[in-house]
């Protein structure tokens, strides 16, 4: 089958976000790969929201704006996104309207005079787009029956006879316009974000501390954590300020608890001193930088990659650091626990670059299998650490044994100032400065060895190559098959690695375009400053939606003149 | 290893010859021995100043980080290893100044650590500026005029918001400061000791001025009288009250909830964590019901 793409849009409130998730569950269920992706206002009520489904056989996980089937709970939603419905496209709302192509069901007036609340009318509605979309009526049933499993049995039976009704409604408005069927796949997937990745995967990690300020995208990370904290184990406060909160989590890590905070491009602003104090005082720190638009408040719950030169410079003075961008919710849990181990390993900070489209997509995955990636801890053994214990010991890879404070008779000494080896403020400039500065320098040369290489797609037929990272993946490869309908051999070099950049040498006689959520083509600068290889165009997006294979082809091939 | 020296680090020490800092030093030293508390079981932790730089001239564990972020530090520390005795070094600049929001939400969390506040009314270290606690009309360096704004009074603060240790120590009386310090670290949940600590280098007036109005608290003072504790902190016109301000029941401390559920000891010890938890929470990410 050819992947479907659902779109239910409506205000803040009236249940964009429950239709969404019930039949993104529903669909899944039923063997389908199924893959979301969210665009909201920042308001509580109101506004204008969408919630993309895209349904098929085989996991893509890449957004998609073309509509096949718009369901609008508002008027004011028909006008915003009716525009994305495909000219072959069916649009559910509540009514007639003229001159469309649509089923009507009144979801309200069904949900009040034949189940008995308005209320329910969130479920006919998921009812009503089962129908539109050939589902099969019980295995739907058998799904909400789990999905409403945790709500009183009226509530449960309600819901059941609330999606029959619309199921019923729809099925007799729809027989000319909705041609599809959805009879069930093989699959049997995963349905998860970044934002849940995250945390699994750090609580996995051995993480045992996350201070955090609420700030979009990034809170429900520490969501997850301090509603899962009997089950996860991690301890969870939400801090007065990111200063506050960036600082607590390095004295937790100084302490021996593996730690993390998780912000935003304003929350991470705040943080730099701080990480500047993780980098000086050689404490084991990973930050979540969820991106969004800026500059300040910009768009706070749109999604955006403006942060990446910001990430590998934040922070007075010179420290080292890795930075890792993950492209998917399975890349994510992998890249967590690989910034736990790493950071504890090198003893610096580790920024997890990711951004609101991540944060709140959902992705089919088949498996994640923990084991995969084990957590692995670096500190030293007290036992085999002399009385005299130096936590800042010259050593030739700059890594000096780290001992916990009160784990042995072993005294543990650390300071923002520039130190000697048991930590104590030093003046003196070329015996203690300049070896100090050079020993934390020197862990960059062990991370180059770390990071990994950007992934290749058709590199070899390619004439064009786009060059993208993090978030971008799924859409890239998308993009790839497009441009090749077009007539254009594309191939794809993704990273999500960033910083130190891997040893990588990019092969000659291609076309390099850069493939970036930002306006100032922040990766092909870093590129070309790190790697000298030249830009022949550029394609950005700065509207806050996520990049989508559409967008990348359009764009290309109006650069491309 | 006499008891004093036990706790006497080896750290070039670069306070000014004579500063009331040297006592405050020895009152600590003093409290350790008297509380017998093993140096490795002591994180100090501190910000920027000259209060800060006192853990490097004791013998323990110590974190020095950065300017006014020395609570959220220790509320770090303390949680990932509650065995820690935590202290904070902090001067007026540092606690009320630059960290005067962290001072506030300690407060509310009340941790297990004390808070030493080395109030010297001047931001020594950057030479001679206004701080928090300067009086207004006062002179410093940077406030040629005089200071125009009113000052801080932390300590009251921390009465008003029911912080259940306050006390006021001098500098200039260091047993009488290291019984302070001794009853702030017995005493379960947040500890603050503001300590009068004149600057000799920048101060505007000698240390005798102050010697001369401070005021031992006697008996005629209740501590668990929550509005006489408030008065007395009240900073009077020219006279310091001198001793435990207010001391009342203690409260749950931070922490207390996971400690209870989770682990209760230090965090090093709990890891990894057990990983049914985390099989349930992934498995519930499979809308199917079937695993895979």
């Amino acid at each position: 089958m050819k992947d479907l793409n659902v779109v239910i849009a409506g205000a803040a409130g009236e249940g964009v976000q429950t239709v969404g998730d019930t039949l993104a569950a529903a669909i899944s269920a039923q063997g389908y790969a199924v893959s979301t992706w969210k665009e909201y206002e920042s308001r509580i009520r109101g506004g204008l929201n969408s919630y993309t489904v895209r349904v098929g056989e085989g996991p893509r996980n890449a957004p998609l704006e073309e509509a096949d089937v718009l369901l609008a709970l508002n008027r004011d939603a028909v006008d915003k996104y009716e525009k994305r419905l495909k000219p072959e496209g069916t649009l559910l709302f509540r009514e007639p309207l003229k001159g469309r192509r649509m089923a009507a069901v009144d979801f309200i007036g069904i949900a009040r005079d034949e189940i008995g609340r308005k209320i329910y009318a969130n479920t006919v509605a998921v009812g009503a787009l089962a129908a539109v979309l050939g589902m099969d009526l019980e295995g739907l049933k058998t799904v909400l029956v789990r999905v409403f499993s945790d709500k009183p049995e009226d509530v449960q039976e309600a819901n059941l006879r609330a999606a029959e009704k619309g199921y019923q409604a729809a099925d007799r408005a729809c027989r000319e316009v909705c041609p599809w069927t959805l009879e069930g796949a093989g699959g049997n997937y995963l349905l998860l974000t970044v934002n849940d990745a995250i945390p699994l995967a750090a609580a996995h990690a051995g993480c045992r501390f996350i201070s955090a300020y609420p700030m979009t995208p990034s809170t429900g990370i520490i969501t997850m954590l301090a509603k899962e904290r009997d089950r996860l184990g991690v301890f969870a406060e939400q801090a007065e300020d990111e200063i506050a909160a960036v600082n607590m989590a390095i004295g937790a890590s100084f302490a021996g608890a593996r730690a993390m905070t998780a912000t935003s491009g304003g929350g991470f602003a705040l943080m730099v001193e701080g990480l500047s104090l993780a980098g000086m005082t050689e404490t084991p720190l990973v930050v979540v930088l969820a991106q969004r638009p800026g500059p300040a408040t910009g768009l706070p719950t749109r999604t955006g990659q403006g942060e990446l030169l910001f990430a590998i410079h934040a922070g007075h003075g010179e420290f080292a650091r890795l930075i890792l961008a993950p492209s998917d919710p399975r890349d994510a849990f992998f890249k967590t626990v690989r910034a736990f181990n790493l950071a504890d390993q090198y003893q610096i900070p580790v920024i997890l670059l990711t951004d609101q489209f991540l944060a709140d997509a959902k992705f089919s995955i088949e498996d994640l299998n923990p084991d995969q990636v084990p957590p692995a801890f670096h500190t030293a053994d007290p036992s085999s650490v002399q009385e005299d214990y130096a936590r800042y010991r010259v050593t030739g890879s700059g890594i000096s044994p780290r001992l916990i404070p009160g784990q042995s008779e072993h005294l543990v000494g650390a300071d923002s100032d520039e130190h000697d080896e048991h930590g104590h403020i030093t003046e003196d400039l070329l015996g203690t400065a300049v070896p100090m500065a050079r020993k934390r320098l020197s862990k960059m040369e062990g991370l180059r060895n770390e990071v990994l290489p950007p992934e290749e797609n058709n590199l070899d037929q390619a004439e064009v190559v786009l060059v993208g990272w993090g978030s971008s993946r799924a859409a890239l490869l998308e993009a790839l098959e497009l441009l090749a309908d077009d007539g254009v051999r594309a191939g794809m070099i993704h990273f999500t690695e960033l910083w130190p950049l891997p040893e990588y040498s990019f092969p000659g006689g291609k076309s390099y375009w850069s493939v970036e959520g930002n306006a100032t083509a922040q990766l092909a600068r870093l590129l070309r400053s790190e790697y000298g290889i030249p830009f022949q165009g550029h394609i950005e997006r700065i509207d806050g939606l996520p990049l989508t294979a559409d967008h990348i082809r359009r764009t290309f091939h109006e650069r491309n003149k | 290893m006499s008891e004093i020296s036990k706790y006497t680090s080896q750290a070039e020490n670069q306070w000014c010859p004579g500063c009331p800092n040297f006592s405050i030093l020895e009152a600590y030293k003093k409290a350790f021995v008297e509380m017998d508390l093993p140096p490795h079981r002591i994180c100090m932790v501190s910000g920027i100043g000259q209060a800060a730089k006192l853990p490097h001239y004791l013998r323990c564990n110590f974190f020095n980080g950065l300017h006014g972020r020395a609570l959220p530090v220790a509320v770090g520390v303390k949680t990932a290893n509650p065995e820690l005795t935590t202290i904070v070094s902090t001067g007026d600049g540092d606690a009320y100044g630059e960290g005067g929001n962290h001072f506030l939400h300690t407060l509310r969390r009340n941790p297990d650590i004390t808070v030493v506040v080395h109030n010297n009314e001047i931001y020594a270290l950057t030479k001679g500026q206004a701080s928090p606690t300067t009086p207004a009309g006062e002179k410093r360096t940077l406030q040629v005029r005089g200071v125009d704004v009113a000052p801080l009074d932390m300590p009251a603060v921390a009465v008003l918001h029911h912080c259940t240790f306050v006390a006021r120590g001098f500098a200039g009386e260091v047993d009488h400061l290291k019984d302070l310090l001794v009853a702030a670290l017995k005493h379960p949940g947040l500890a603050v000791v503001d300590v009068i600590q004149p600057c000799i280098t920048w101060g505007t007036r000698p240390v005798t001025w102050y010697r001369d109005r401070v005021r031992k608290l006697g008996d005629e003072h209740d501590p668990a009288d929550w509005e006489a504790a408030l008065s007395q902190t009240l900073r009077k016109e020219e006279e310091f009250p001198i001793g435990i301000l207010y001391q009342s029941e203690p409260r749950p401390v931070f922490g207390h909830g996971y400690r209870e559920s989770v682990v209760d000891g230090p965090l090093y010890r709990a890891m990894p964590t057990d990983r049914s938890g985390l099989e349930e929470i992934l498995a519930s990410f499979r809308p199917s019901g079937v695993s895979a």
